[in-house]
């Protein structure tokens, strides 16, 4: 029996910024369907991590496959790493859907815009088509109604709805989230989560780096605890959660016991 | 001394033809020079530190020498290494190459006001380079590059006087003449000096309604 080909496989990666190694030797699997959350301290290399999935990192040493095709550099027999052409990237990355922290929509353009940008210049489809998609993907983030407005007349958690519904136009078949919440104020991020939970729910793969332990405990269904570095643990959440935790956890969970993971406590 | 600005008026047919020669290598001018410049500026941003260091240069002689002497050397300079020029190309040819360096150098923090995620977000999406710069990059620099870049319209228009040097039958040139002719001097330098002026209001007119509709986007209420 072979087990089927994961969405996402890092293959001893290790990432460094001249003399400092940020990522040490990582291998992980991420299967289709799961919700694999990314946590742990600052500076522990999850959003470098992350990063280096969606090629807005080179990896040092190491492989990613996407959906087994290898992403960024092509193997060769000799072991040397050939980069690829900018196209046999594109192709390799058009399976990936990326959410930003700081969002990052075009001041420029209005929701629709930023939405139906790249189904008009990537994708080519006549304009009226375009917005019909974007508009679908933009009432599904529950902003239909916002299609018209510039980024600079949303909240933030409409902005970053806007960012999913932009990641999505494409229909990629994984979604990346860097923090996605991070920048929001807390009574934004429900929003923000919700329409996470219903991506999710429909069988979206998705890794996520996040600090709302809440979230990865109640839906992640892969947990990666990373620490300068290193991939401590990864697992189910019932497993990685489950007491007595090793210490570097723990001290770890500690301080977000008080902010809405009470459930661990 | 009488002063009547009437002696130089009278000879208005003369004066259009000037001033049409003033428009048509400023506004050409400006437009290859903003153009030259976007392309040393793309090019400083996407080549690697080799081609930034070569481009480098060439902008820095640009910015500093005078333009008078640029076009000296170009005119009565060119021709011992071969390039024969009449004066017209000639002014056209200094004038954008000047501006270029400028524009050059506008483009450029153009480029460093964009910040880095816009365009890691086009990347994800998979546009390509030409497309990112294109329908991100330039729509989002306009509003920084706008300013700058009609100030430096206005410059160039001012420095299009200098081309009477190199004999180019422009108004300066022209009204000059009709003044040692009529033996009015003064009057002759007042009519240059209302007509660069006014020029120069219409172009900073067109700069304030163009940044008015590039931050369309900022102005729109809440």
């Amino acid at each position: 029996m072979t087990r089927p080909t994961p969405a996402i496989s890092v293959v001893n990666v290790s990432k460094s910024f001249g003399q400092t190694e940020v990522l040490h030797d990582i291998s992980l699997d991420i299967p289709a369907g799961q919700v694999s959350c990314l946590i742990g301290p600052s500076g522990s290399g999850k959003s470098t991590l992350l990063r280096c999935i969606a090629f807005l990192e080179e990896t040092t040493s190491g492989r990613i496959l996407i959906e087994g095709q290898p992403l960024g550099f092509s193997e060769q027999d000799s072991g040397y790493r050939a980069r690829q052409s900018r196209a046999q990237t594109r192709a390799v990355r058009a399976n990936i859907g990326m959410v930003f922290q700081q969002f990052n929509l075009w001041p420029h353009m209005t929701a629709l815009g930023n939405v139906s940008a790249a189904l008009k210049v990537v994708r080519k489809l006549p304009k009226a088509e375009a917005e019909a998609r974007a508009m679908a993907q933009l009432t599904k983030v529950g902003l239909a109604e916002r299609a018209h407005h510039y980024p600079s007349q949303l909240s933030g958690g409409q902005q970053q709805r806007v960012a999913i519904a932009r990641a999505l136009a494409l229909e990629p078949k994984i979604m990346l989230f860097d923090e996605p919440t991070s920048a929001l104020d807390p009574e934004l991020t429900g929003e923000v989560l919700t329409v996470m939970r219903t991506l999710a729910a429909e069988g979206m793969t998705m890794v996520v780096v996040t600090h709302e332990i809440g979230f990865a405990a109640s839906v992640g269904t892969q947990i990666n605890f990373l620490d300068q570095g290193r991939l401590l643990f990864s697992g189910p959440p019932e497993e990685v959660f489950r007491k007595p935790r090793p210490q570097r956890l723990e001290q770890f969970l500690d301080t977000y016991i008080d902010r809405g993971a009470s459930m661990l406590a | 001394m009488n002063f009547d600005i009437g002696v130089i008026l009278a000879k208005g047919p003369q004066i259009l033809s000037g001033l049409g020669v003033t428009v048509l290598i400023w506004i050409a001018g400006t437009f290859l020079a903003a153009a030259l410049g976007f392309v040393i500026a793309t090019a400083r941003h996407y080549g690697g530190p080799l081609i930034g260091a070569v481009l480098a240069i060439p902008v820095e002689v640009l910015r500093g020498t005078p333009f008078l002497v640029q076009i000296f050397l170009l005119y009565f300079g060119g021709p011992y290494i071969g390039i024969t020029l009449d004066p017209i190309p000639a002014g056209l040819l200094g004038l954008s190459v000047y501006g270029a360096a400028y524009y050059a150098e506008i483009f450029r923090a153009g480029y460093q006001s964009v910040p880095p995620g816009h365009v890691e977000a086009a990347d994800c999406l998979g546009f390509s380079r030409g497309q990112t710069v294109l329908r991100i990059l330039l729509p989002e620099m306009a509003l920084i590059v706008l300013p700058p870049s009609v100030n430096m319209a206005i410059i160039l228009l001012k420095e299009t006087a200098l081309l009477s040097l190199i004999t180019v039958p422009e108004m300066t040139l022209t009204v000059q003449a009709i003044g040692s002719q009529q033996y009015a001097f003064l009057e002759s330098l007042v009519v240059l000096a209302l007509v660069y002026w006014a020029l120069v209001e219409l172009a900073g007119t067109l700069g304030r309604l163009a940044e008015r509709y590039f931050s369309r986007y900022r102005l729109a209420l809440k």
